[in-house]
């Protein structure tokens, strides 16, 4: 998109005036999400920059909201929580939507729209009512509060995620690939471990991450299926906004947004790796 | 191979081709529907039935009719317009029924539910059950005074009108309540103005998740244009711009803009230091629509840009060099040619954002304020604060019907299958 020589003084000003307007996007974009990061090290209980930060003083700078984060009991049942449910629901939702995505995406599919269809609404149904319809149902099962029951619901609201990713990778699957491993000996489950799922394994960690971050983020759901005793990050951040904000809540964001810049490069790595592999099949 | 050649050969075990292929189609398809089987099996028990029992809720209406049985039925013969009392053997048939409720713990169910309808109607339950279980129903007569002296609303016709309007197993009412709509003596009235909220919350969450997509619309397509065509290298660099707010947590955004628009916050706190706004007038922009419009953009943008960007990067640049080279001037090239091939990323990007917006809680709840809250928000009022779950169910299915509807749109628009993420 670069100017070329003949362009007009006009053309020139608006080259120009765009490429500011979407600087100015841009900082819309990330602003929000950098401008937490320096709060969080304030000395003060204060939201806001103080004279001493302004001035780069280090008595303006302080790890004090961190170590009440990492010594608050409520903040550390929290984290384990949500290290513990996030994982489990991945795996679950990982396992279950990789092995169904390969089935949609065999070429005789039965009621395949109608499938999908259904497999996606977990993305699409309204998260209040996701939440109510679990809490009655998991109660009536008994599985309203319990570990297992807040897993259970992370892991279907994380499968449409995975069913998207791994059908668009296993879109570009060369199937000769298979039926050379067949040919040559191997049985299905063989030709999955050691053929298939290596090829499509980046489609499957992108969903996985996508899956993983869902959990993670969730609080709706959780709020209404689980209890005190599942109370996760997110959860703990929301009624610490609701009621009173407490700083500490600033350390955490965080925290979170530097797992959310470690997912992203697993991501890049993985789409780069998915890009030279297929740059390397036949076409 | 034609068919008239699959019907004639036949296999060396003495089988038809034609049945033979049939029967690997047919395996091939079984296999397909094995793999999906567990999943589907998952989603259909673990999330379409509760859904699907939850809205029940919103009609079934068993209540009335399983605590008062011989009321119920003693009141089949009286007339819902009529201006006189039931005779005394309804009242008598209500002094039973309610002395088996009270026994069985039931009659709070049916005060509750009643509650919904005529307030006042657990006060009068609650004196019925402090005296009700000493009268003798043989000796004690007659009832109708007597349950007119313990409460005066046991008089009036409008008490009975909405017992014989709820007395059915199924009700509509729950569906009225949540268009605002109520039963005045078992006919159907537009609710009093200080209690409607519905309609308007309904309309509230449909125009600003409008107004929200607009403006997402506004910002993303420069930004989806921009990363469509400079250089691969920098646009990887940029698309992080992108992806970070996508992957960074909602509620850590939802917080951020909380943070920023405080009356204490950064941005009033610049404001001031820069003497736009006097320090006792910082400008209230948290716990408000506009709030909420901000943040909900800011929360939506990537899913805006991402589809646009993938529709764009497929447009080629020679269709608008060829525009120009024929004399179109940039704003024409730009109108009639490539804005025309963008309208599919349009669509897609426009739908998933106002769908996504429309069920949004968290942030309306977070920087919303009274004045900012939609209709996510009221359902779980509902279901916290009053525990009205068939209104609950209602007002969910309404909003269910609505995004049904969208995502039926979007995929005929873009497809399902055409999704993409990242």
């Amino acid at each position: 998109m670069a100017l070329p020589s003949y362009a007009s003084p006009l053309q020139r000003v608006w080259h120009y005036t765009f490429r500011v307007l979407c600087g100015l996007i841009f900082f819309f974009l990330i602003f929000p999400i950098l401008v937490i990061v320096p709060l969080s090290f304030n000395a003060q209980d204060f939201f806001t920059f103080t004279r001493e930060m302004l001035a780069l003083d280090p008595a303006g700078f302080s790890l004090k909201h961190y170590r009440d984060f990492f010594t608050n009991p409520d903040w550390q049942l929290a984290t384990r929580n949500s290290l513990t449910i996030a994982p489990v629901a991945t795996l679950l939702s990982v396992s279950l939507g990789t092995l169904a995505a390969i089935g949609l995406s065999q070429s005789h599919v039965p009621f395949r729209r109608a499938i999908m269809a259904i497999l996606i609404s977990p993305m699409i149904v309204p998260l209040i009512i996701s939440a109510a319809g679990m809490y009655f149902f998991f109660s009536a099962i008994g599985l309203q509060g319990t570990f297992w029951g807040v897993v259970l619901a992370h892991a279907i609201l994380g499968i449409p995620f995975v069913i998207i990713t791994v059908t668009a990778t296993l879109v570009g699957f060369d199937r000769s690939l298979t039926r050379a491993a067949a040919s040559m000996g191997a049985g299905p489950l063989r030709t999955f471990w050691k053929v298939q799922l290596p090829l499509i394994l980046p489609g499957v960690i992108s969903g996985g991450l996508f899956a993983f971050i869902t959990s993670f983020d969730e609080v709706v759901v959780v709020i209404f299926v689980g209890s005190a005793a599942q109370q996760t990050l997110p959860w703990q951040m929301f009624i610490g906004l609701r009621e009173q904000i407490s700083p500490t809540i600033l350390a955490v964001a965080t925290l979170m947004v530097a797992l959310s810049i470690l997912l992203l490069a697993t991501l890049e790595m993985l789409r780069r790796r998915n890009e030279r592999l297929r740059g390397l099949t036949p076409a | 191979m034609t068919s008239t050649d699959a019907d004639s050969l036949i296999l060396r075990g003495g089988e038809p081709l034609k049945r033979s292929l049939a029967r690997a189609l047919f395996r091939q398809k079984m296999r397909a529907l094995l793999l999906i089987a567990p999943l589907l099996a998952f989603i259909v028990l673990g999330f379409l039935l509760p859904i699907g029992t939850m809205l029940f809720r919103s009609v079934e209406n068993a209540v009335v009719e399983e605590t008062l049985p011989l009321t119920v039925a003693a009141l089949a013969d009286w007339d819902i317009d009529s201006t006189e009392l039931p005779p005394e053997s309804t009242y008598r048939a209500l002094v039973a029924d309610l002395q088996v409720a009270i026994e069985n713990r039931s009659a709070l169910t049916l005060a509750r539910r009643m509650n919904f309808e005529t307030a006042g109607f657990t006060t009068m339950l609650r004196r019925a059950q402090r005296e009700l279980p000493s009268w003798n129903l043989d000796t004690d007569g007659p009832f109708r005074d007597r349950m007119i002296d313990q409460h005066r609303d046991w008089g009036a016709v409008e008490t009975w009108r909405a017992l014989k309007a709820y007395s059915g197993s199924l009700t509509t009412g729950y569906y009225l309540a949540a268009m605002d709509y109520t039963m005045v003596s078992g006919h159907v009235a537009p609710m009093p103005d200080n209690q409607s909220l519905h309609q308007m919350l309904f309309w509230r969450t449909a125009w600003m998740s409008g107004v929200i997509c607009a403006l997402a619309l506004l910002l993303g397509y420069p930004i989806a244009y921009l990363l469509a065509n400079v250089r691969e290298r920098n646009a990887n660099l940029l698309m992080i711009l992108v992806l970070l707010p996508f992957w960074t947590s909602l509620l850590v955004r939802t917080s951020s803009w909380k943070v920023l628009l405080q009356d204490q916050g950064v941005i009033n706190q610049l404001l001031v230091w820069a003497g736009v706004i006097a320090d006792d007038n910082r400008l209230a922009m948290v716990n408000n629509k506009f709030g909420v419009i901000l943040a909900m953009t800011h929360i939506l943008l990537p899913f805006m840009i991402l589809p646009l960007y993938s529709v764009m990067k497929t447009i080629p640049p020679t269709y608008v060099r060829a525009a120009k080279s024929l004399g179109a001037n940039d704003w024409t090239a730009f109108w009639r040619v490539y804005f025309p091939q963008t309208v599919p990323g349009i669509g897609a990007g426009a739908i998933l954002v106002f769908i996504m917006a429309v069920g949004y809680y968290i942030t309306p709840e977070l920087v919303g304020g009274p004045s900012g809250m939609f209709i996510s928000n009221r359902i779980a009022h509902q279901w916290y604060v009053s525990g009205n779950w068939g209104l609950v169910g209602a007002l969910g299915t309404i909003l269910l019907l609505a995004v049904l509807v969208l995502y039926w749109v979007y995929d005929k628009v873009v497809g399902i299958d055409n999704v993409k993420l990242g």
